[in-house]
């Protein structure tokens, strides 16, 4: 169950590409996972999901709105989001949907038939 | 692992701090700001992931710009949240401005989880150009 957010980090090593890790929460229900990431700046047209080998990647890339003019105060990254997860082997990951509202985004894997409780009728 | 051993683990392990960033867990909430100036305007930028609009508040008072809000938990019942990275609650970030701005002509776009703030400069703030007669 908690394999949901056990990550690898080996993978990362690799990648040229300097990544931003999203902040990022599970919600459990009966019937599946709700996975919020953080990713201002990211909209439909930057966000990339996949799902290889039972882990679930999420890319986010920014289209920043340019502000120009001198920078006085600077706190933000303009490095690009990636996480990966490791699947629980509860989820069905053909079933796994994905959202993205105001720079959150949101997934919902819902677990696998046989794994949902269900009621026994007696007879 | 049971559940409470993770819990545990996302505060006393050490190696948690490679992934995420851990201070935020012991910290208010403090969403990255920047701040911009060119001839007409200054631009703060603030990161506020998954708000609403009605939950952002944005004030100017003495030549300092306040932005506000508040995130609320939607978190149903039947649902736990396993791990929580996500800050739920307030936060409000002020920052003094460089030059003296319009007040009356502020406007604020939120778009793809980012405030940007346009406050244009007051007429007397503006730079000029001076002819050489």
């Amino acid at each position: 169950m908690n394999t949901l957010v056990d990550e690898n980090r080996d993978r990362d090593r690799a990648q040229t590409e300097q990544f931003v890790v999203p902040s990022a929460s599970v919600i459990e229900a009966a019937d599946g996972y709700t996975l919020e990431v953080e990713m201002p700046g990211v909209n439909k047209e930057g966000l990339e999901i996949l799902v290889e080998n039972n882990e679930l990647t999420i890319i986010g890339r920014r289209s920043l709105p340019k502000a120009e003019g001198a920078l006085l105060h600077h706190e933000s990254r303009p490095e690009n989001f990636r996480r990966t997860f490791e699947l629980d082997p509860s989820i069905d990951a053909d079933k796994i949907s994905a959202r993205v509202d105001q720079g959150l985004v949101t997934l919902t894997l819902p677990k696998a038939e046989h794994v949902k409780p269900r009621r026994v009728a007696v007879s | 692992m049971s559940l409470r051993e993770d819990l545990n683990s996302l505060f006393e392990s050490p190696s948690w701090s490679g992934f995420g960033r851990p201070e935020q867990l012991f910290t208010a909430w403090s969403p990255a700001l920047d701040l911009y100036q060119n001839s007409e305007n200054v631009v703060a930028v603030v990161e506020l992931p998954g708000m609403r609009t009605e939950d952002i508040e944005i004030s100017l008072h003495d030549g300092t710009l306040t932005i506000s809000g508040e995130r609320k938990r939607e978190t149903s019942n039947g649902e736990r949240a396993e791990r929580t990275e996500r800050y739920i609650g307030k936060f409000r970030r002020s920052i003094t401005l460089p030059t003296h701005v319009d007040a009356n002509k502020v406007s604020a776009v939120y778009r793809d989880g980012i405030l940007t703030v346009t406050l244009p400069k007051a007429e007397e703030a503006k730079p000029k150009q001076i002819p050489v007669s």
